[in-house]
């Protein structure tokens, strides 16, 4: 079976995330870039289900971002995961969502694979959407908010996270499953990892590698516009709760908690 | 000269640093008051690799440099001390015999374990009576029908205790020779030889984390393969292994002043008098900026003696520089950090006062402050002596 698993490179988590007012783009030479911390879950479930059948499964990390992506892309492989490739290409700059769906969607044509996994949204734009446009465009199923994931013989099945519990969703392969925080506890890459890195291979292909149709990517192949961007307004004041009795004070923290589905 | 870090140099600090924030700096203060050792996280530290990070990978090592291995003590060493020194002591003192004088045997069954993490191994050298005077040995091995007989006693000495050491090396006199000079030789004790006793760990002011012990040897009896290096040279092959462990307790100096310019430039900006922080007012500020001057120059110093002995040179003069001066500096480094902290620092719920009691070890472990001003004169000729 081949796995390929989709990532991201994002500005990191904990820096001040600057926009460009210009191009109203992100600004990621500014600031360190990592790999989406969403997207590490998904590479944990690709390396669990390689490590379950090590003879006959081969995990394949795929991205699209500029050429300072290959460090997010050796992180992983210091993970473990077995090769990665990257589409890298100065045209693919402004791409929209559907875009880099569009891309994704080649890359992966261009690959081959059995199952696809990605992690459920990115940490600098958030749309969530690229999954599901990607499952579309390859015509494969899509099995998002997976808490849980099994492979069976040809298929794979799912816990899909809802509100209050969880979905069984099973499909045949080749399918796109998008996984949640839930699912696992993503692991430290080892030394000998990070060592044996720099032997695996990463590919670098650009659009014409893949055959993309230079019109449908970039600024100007997206149909999407970001017309301008304005600061969030500051938060809301907190509530305080004042009470005589702390069983009481107790009881109406419990109660807004629950209003806000927090418990 | 280029001072860029390869991408796996990199990579290796990264990890360290994540692992460190993760694993071990929210635990750091509770170990430290409970004077326990971090059993687990160290297994863990193992899994990863870190307990074999510069030794090759046919030896269960990662085939990591020494610059990286610098860099992984300082991120460690930056969260916890004692965790810091229960690696560096680990890798440096206690395994690194095995590479640089063990058999190709003795690699197999003492280095391969060591670096894997499966074992922790020791280095004893320290006795009552044999400190800054290293080579006045007391302890005795007599190689009687093929079995080192040994006597003796070591003390203070690092990782001897925890559930999983596997041994410790020593030094012990196993002859003398024709002038009456002590003849002193490495002989491998593993953990379960009869006759080998370890004390309950020292109770301590600092590094209370990690194991430190007294050991005893009372007609304990190993084979003869366990000499370690060649007989007669076991003094002259600790004093090589002490070189390089120079430049690990260097780079623990590093990541504790570090630690402590983290805490006091975050609590000089948080913190108001006069209706203003103190990082507003100059007297704090030139504390902070001295830490942080001085920390960049630690650090360029110990991570050149790595490189150096990368490169396969002479690193003994730079390793010994790094290691004083690194360790001056940490403890300068915790004193401002109590000072900016006030009378908050004085109180254990801030980690700076752990860091206060954890620095002054920096300049007596592996060599005190004196006897490296000893070793650096000797290096610069001045001694007449021995010169070089
Ligand atoms: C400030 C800002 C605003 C933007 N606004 C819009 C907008 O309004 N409309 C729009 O269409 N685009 C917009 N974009 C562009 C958009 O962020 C990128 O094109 C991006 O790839 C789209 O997906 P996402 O980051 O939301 O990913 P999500 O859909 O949130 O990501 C989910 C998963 O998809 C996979 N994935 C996403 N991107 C990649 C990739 N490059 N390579 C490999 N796998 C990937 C990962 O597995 C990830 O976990 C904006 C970008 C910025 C910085
Ligand atoms: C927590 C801890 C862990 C340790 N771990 C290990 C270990 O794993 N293995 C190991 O073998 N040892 C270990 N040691 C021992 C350590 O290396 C010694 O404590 C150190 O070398 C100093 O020896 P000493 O304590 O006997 O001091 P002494 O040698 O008695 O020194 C006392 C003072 O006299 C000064 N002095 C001595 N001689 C001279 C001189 N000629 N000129 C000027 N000043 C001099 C010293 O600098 C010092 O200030 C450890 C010690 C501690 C505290």
């Amino acid at each position: 079976m081949k796995i390929v698993v989709t990532v991201k490179h994002v500005p990191d988590t904990n820096a001040e995330k600057v926009l460009d007012p210009q191009t109203k783009r992100l600004n990621r030479s500014a600031v360190e870039n990592v790999l989406n911390p969403f997207d590490e879950y998904a590479i944990e479930e690709a390396l669990r289900l390689r490590d379950a059948s090590p003879d006959t499964t081969r995990v394949t990390i795929a991205s699209i971002a500029p050429r300072s992506g290959l460090e997010i892309l050796r992180k992983a492989l210091a993970m473990g995961a077995d090769d990665a490739v990257l589409l890298s290409d100065d045209a693919i700059a402004g791409s929209d969502t559907m875009a880099t769906a569009y891309l994704l969607a080649l890359l992966l044509r261009h690959i081959g694979c059995d199952l696809v996994l990605s992690g459920t949204q990115s940490t600098d734009a958030l749309n969530g959407i690229v999954p599901a446009a990607l499952a579309e465009l390859l015509g494969v199923p899509c099995l998002t908010f997976a808490k849980k994931l099994m492979v069976e013989g040809n298929s794979v099945e799912i816990q899909r996270e809802t509100e209050d519990g969880y979905a069984r969703v099973r499909a045949p392969m080749p399918a796109l499953v998008s996984v949640t925080k839930g699912i696992n506890e993503p692991r430290y890459p080892t030394l000998k990892g990070i060592m044996g890195a720099k032997k695996k291979e990463i590919r670098t292909l650009s659009l014409t590698d893949i055959g993309a149709d230079p019109t449908r990517v970039g600024a100007a192949g997206s149909k999407t516009v970001v017309e301008s961007f304005a600061a969030a307004g500051a938060r809301a004041k907190g509530t305080v709760i004042t009470a005589t009795d702390p069983r009481e004070g107790a009881r109406r923290i419990f109660d807004f908690l629950i209003e806000r589905k927090a418990l | 000269m280029n001072f860029d870090l390869t991408s796996e140099q990199q990579a290796i600090a990264k990890l360290c640093r994540e692992f460190a924030e993760g694993e071990i700096a929210p635990h750091a203060a509770e170990w430290d008051a409970r004077a326990e050792f971090p059993l687990a996280t160290i297994r863990k530290m193992g899994e990863l690799g870190l307990l074999g990070l510069p030794f090759p990978e046919k030896y269960g090592g990662a085939g990591a440099d020494t610059v990286s291995y610098a860099l992984a003590v300082m991120e460690i060493g930056r969260a916890d001390a004692s965790v810091g020194i229960t690696m560096a002591a680990h890798v440096s003192l206690g395994s690194q015999p095995f590479f640089q004088f063990g058999t190709e045997e003795q690699k197999q069954r003492f280095l391969v374990p060591a670096a894997r993490g499966e074992q922790l191994w020791a280095f004893g050298l320290t006795e009552p009576q044999a400190g800054s005077d290293a080579g006045a040995t007391r302890t005795t091995a007599i190689l009687r029908d093929g079995r080192w007989i040994i006597n003796g006693s070591k003390c203070f000495i690092t990782n001897a205790g925890t559930p999983m050491t596997g041994g410790v090396t020593i030094t012990a006199v196993t002859g003398r020779s024709s002038d009456g000079k002590a003849e002193i030789s490495n002989i491998i004790v593993p953990q379960d030889t009869p006759g080998y006793r370890r004390s309950e760990p020292y109770k301590k002011m600092g590094w209370r984390a990690s194991d430190t012990r007294e050991l005893s040897f009372d007609g304990a009896e190993v084979p003869e393969e366990n000499l370690l290096g060649r007989r007669g040279k076991g003094f002259r092959q600790f004093l090589e292994i002490l070189d390089g462990g120079r430049i690990s307790v260097g780079a623990l100096s590093v990541g504790l002043a570090q630690a402590c310019y983290d805490a006091a430039s975050r609590y000089a900006k948080e913190r108001y008098q006069f209706g203003h922080p103190i990082a507003s007012f100059q007297a704090v500020q030139f504390q902070l900026v001295d830490m942080a001057v001085e920390i960049e120059l630690a650090r360029t110093a110990v991570l050149k003696a790595a490189w150096l002995k990368d490169q396969g040179r002479d690193f003994a003069t730079a390793a010994a520089m790094a290691k004083l001066f690194s360790g001056e500096v940490s403890r300068r480094a915790a004193n401002a950090a109590v000072q900016i902290h006030g009378g908050y620092g004085f109180m254990d719920e801030y980690p700076v006062s752990r860091y206060w009691r954890d620095c002054k070890i920096n300049e007596i472990g592996e060599g005190t402050n004196e006897i490296q001003r000893m070793v650096i004169a000797r290096q610069l000729g001045l001694t007449g002596e021995h010169g070089s």
